[in-house]
């Protein structure tokens, strides 16, 4: 029996739909239009976003992606189409976010003549993509695809770029799916060393003061519940990495905090105390430990991890156990003894009550003075009633919205944590209501980060996307002033910034508005925007000069936290 | 400052473009300058075998090689210190043949330092040398005193561990067992 060949674009469509894809971000271009072609005849299969900027494109994948656990897919043309997309692929290689960035390329007869919109994005994005490879024949597609969607969710997850040359789009060829088998170039899980397990369940159970890190590895691994019989049994107090927030019901009476610069003074102080400091999925990023050459000097470690190249990278551990951590984890709970570490949990709540009295109650509850942002974020926690997906943008109010927000579902988190890319938010949010469709999303984000990417309300309007946007204005790129008040002698050099009337803007793209100035109206106009159907902007003017505390600042130890700036 | 000591590389990975470009941007990213560098395949079908030379320290070496195995397409990743491996490159020598026939020492030296005359005719002669850089390059200086070297050219290095067999085949096998458990 022959096949019938089809063109090398709807090779792509039925890969797509192999995959398990029904849901891709996309702006079309000249050298992608076959493949939008086909997309017509797909479109009751594959829903497309129509995005405004291919950067929104890419981070409404991310959003997608970290919300739902599968693949975020993004659907760009050549050149610009594809640069754009640039810093969203490097976002998603230090967030450890599964994308799939399919670009158009020139046809493979003109690569190399710097035909019009021909970049080269395979070498552009190699260094910043977890695999990035160039799609030259119409046979290729089903492998390429299939291997792009492993590489991307398997393992330590990552953004694997597609370069889909035109010729390949337009060449027909027969539909055989491909499985992918073993590759010599790619395990995607490392075996773990025989008696790593025992050990490390032994220097659990040894140890008098233990602390866990929680990452972002706990979420992407799905042992969430696995890593909660671990600390239940053996009783160990958790910190969570930014990332890593909703892998532990906020809570939860083991739970301390986030770690690191705007952490928790307890779990800070208490990384300098420990005797064991067990970290799982999470990569010691130096916004964790502060010092390098003074933390944690006092514990062991054991360092959990689905990525070999990790150990010893940032932190030299004295056990390293590699693996998927849903498995290793719940082997060594298998292997530890129930204990009770209560003098130990104690010892943190007279930091916990040092840390509410200095910087939560004024931060949170002030009782004069302008609207705080911290404020702001534990009203939408609290009448959200802790289960909205947090989205944030870059700055303060991603650090106070990870202070203050609470969660008890998993998944909850959505942030750019090691590009620390301004602009995330909004696309983020919006790829985040098609992630998960049953969820509240709200997205907290300053006034400079909703100028950057300020042009998917467009997309929102289009789509009616639900997202609650939270713009914390105050008129600053509050973060880098703060530094500038802190280490720069008050000389705030280019960070006041000048907004536009959101409230036009708003009316414009047809989404409801709000502007609070007032804190006797936060909560009526929180409440509104909860209730309201579809999107919904609240402008909340806070205080112009706050300050995110407590802080390590820069080259300091861990512990050595600012709690007040006098 | 941790002293730099001279690492050896072996690195195995597919037969794909653009591989090389991701392995050097591994040194590149920490400015770490390649000594010397050879791709060419090896005894695995479809695998290339790259050797690569550098100075750096110890904590840098194994986090360059932790991330050049993370690499997709890169099979295998290691590194060795001079002791733990057997290490040669060539050089390729073009001579004058009018030097040469004026000053017999050079045919003489030629022989002391077990170079080999591979080709001669009337204007030059082609002398190739194996050996450690070292070596070549005491051959290098010698033949330079006498006026004789039209050009010259030295390879990267290549190495062989001398601990073990060529581990790879069987570490595959455990991986694609793995695999299929």
């Amino acid at each position: 029996m022959t096949r019938t060949k089809i063109s090398g674009a709807e090779i792509l469509m039925r890969s797509l739909v192999a995959e398990g894809v029904k849901t891709l971000f996309g702006y079309p271009g000249g050298a992608i239009m076959p493949v939008f072609d086909a997309l017509y005849d797909y479109s009751d299969r594959l829903h497309h976003i129509l995005v405004r900027h291919e950067q929104g494109a890419v981070h409404a994948a991310e959003g997608f992606a970290r919300v739902s656990g599968e693949v975020g897919v993004c659907l760009v043309t050549s050149g610009p189409g594809a640069t754009n997309t640039v810093t969203g692929i490097a976002d998603a290689m230090l967030d450890s976010t599964p994308i799939v960035v399919i670009a158009g390329q020139v046809g493979a007869q003109m690569l190399g003549s710097d035909a019009f919109q021909e970049c080269d994005i395979v070498n552009v994005t190699q260094p910043i993509s977890k695999w990035a490879y160039q799609i030259r024949s119409a046979e290729d597609i089903t492998r390429a695809v299939s291997l792009a969607f492993h590489i991307a969710r398997s393992g330590r997850p990552g953004p694997v770029v597609l370069d889909f040359t035109r010729n390949a789009q337009v060449e027909t060829a027969e539909y055989v799916p491909k499985k992918v088998g073993f590759q010599r170039g790619y395990e995607a899980v490392p075996p773990t060393k025989p008696g790593s397990i025992e050990a490390a369940a032994e220097m659990i159970n040894a140890a008098k003061k233990p602390l866990v890190l929680i990452g972002q590895g706990v979420e992407l691994g799905e042992a969430q519940k696995e890593v909660r019989q671990l600390i239940e049994k053996a009783d160990m107090p958790a910190g969570c990495t930014l990332l890593g927030l909703s892998a532990l019901p906020t809570n939860h009476p083991l739970n301390m905090g986030m770690l690191g610069m705007h952490g928790s003074l307890a779990s800070n102080v208490k990384t300098q105390e420990c005797d064991l400091l067990i970290a799982i999925g999470m990569r010691f990023d130096d916004r964790i430990t502060g010092k390098i050459s003074t933390y944690a000097r006092q514990a062991k470690k054991i360092h959990f991890d689905i990525d070999p190249s990790e150990i010893n990278k940032n932190i030299a551990v004295d056990l390293a156990v590699l693996g998927d951590c849903k498995k290793t984890v719940s082997a060594v709970t298998a292997l530890v003894k129930e204990n009770n570490h209560q003098a130990w949990r104690d010892s943190f709540n007279e930091y916990k009550d040092k840390e509410q009295r200095l910087v939560i109650e004024p931060e949170v509850f002030p009782k004069e003075g302008p609207v705080k942002m911290g404020e702001v974020i534990e009203r939408v926690a609290t009448q959200s009633h802790e289960k909205a997906i947090v989205v944030t943008d870059v700055g303060q109010n991603q650090m106070l919205s990870a202070r203050y927000s609470r969660f008890t579902e998993k998944r909850s988190i959505v942030t750019s944590g090691g590009m620390g890319t301004m602009g995330f938010g909004l696309p983020a949010a919006i790829g985040a209501t098609f992630g998960r469709p049953d969820r509240t999303v709200c997205l907290f984000v300053g006034d400079g980060g909703l100028q950057m990417t300020i042009e998917e309300l467009g997309t929102i309007m289009e789509q009616q996307c639900p997202v609650k946007v939270v713009l914390l204005n105050n008129n600053y790129l509050g973060n880098v002033r703060q530094w500038q008040e802190l280490f720069f002698d008050r000389r705030y050099s280019f960070t006041h910034m000048l907004s536009p009337d959101y409230g036009k803007i708003a009316e414009a793209y047809r989404i409801p508005y709000t502007l609070v100035t007032e804190r006797e109206q936060l909560d009526n106009a929180i409440a509104q925007m909860l209730s309201a159907k579809g999107p919904y902007l609240l402008e909340v003017a806070v205080m112009e000069e706050d300050n995110v505390l407590p802080m390590c600042c820069p080259g300091d130890d861990v512990d050595d936290m600012l709690l007040e700036i006098k | 400052m941790e002293d730099k000591t001279l690492y050896t590389l072996i690195i195995f990975s597919e037969n794909v473009a653009g591989l090389l470009n991701q392995i050097t941007s591994v040194f590149t990213r920490r400015q770490i300058n390649i000594e010397s560098l050879n791709v060419s395949a090896s005894s695995i079908e479809g695998l290339h075998r790259y050797t690569i030379t550098c100075f750096c320290d110890e904590a840098t070496i194994h986090k360059m090689v932790g991330q050049i195995e993370k690499k997709i397409g890169v099979v295998r990743a290691q590194f060795f210190v001079s002791d733990d491996i057997f290490i040669q490159e060539t050089a390729l020598f073009k001579l004058s043949t009018q030097k040469m026939l004026e000053h017999r020492e050079i045919s003489k030296i030629i022989r002391i330092h077990s170079a080999k005359i591979v080709e001669v005719n009337p204007t030059y002669a082609i002398v190739t040398k194996g050996g450690m850089t070292e070596e070549i390059l005491s051959l290098f200086h010698t033949l330079m005193q006498w006026d004789c070297v039209l050009q010259y050219v030295r390879s990267g290095a290549i190495a062989i561990t001398k601990n073990k067999r060529e581990l790879l085949d069987e570490y595959l096998a455990e991986r694609k067992e793995r695999y299929e458990a």
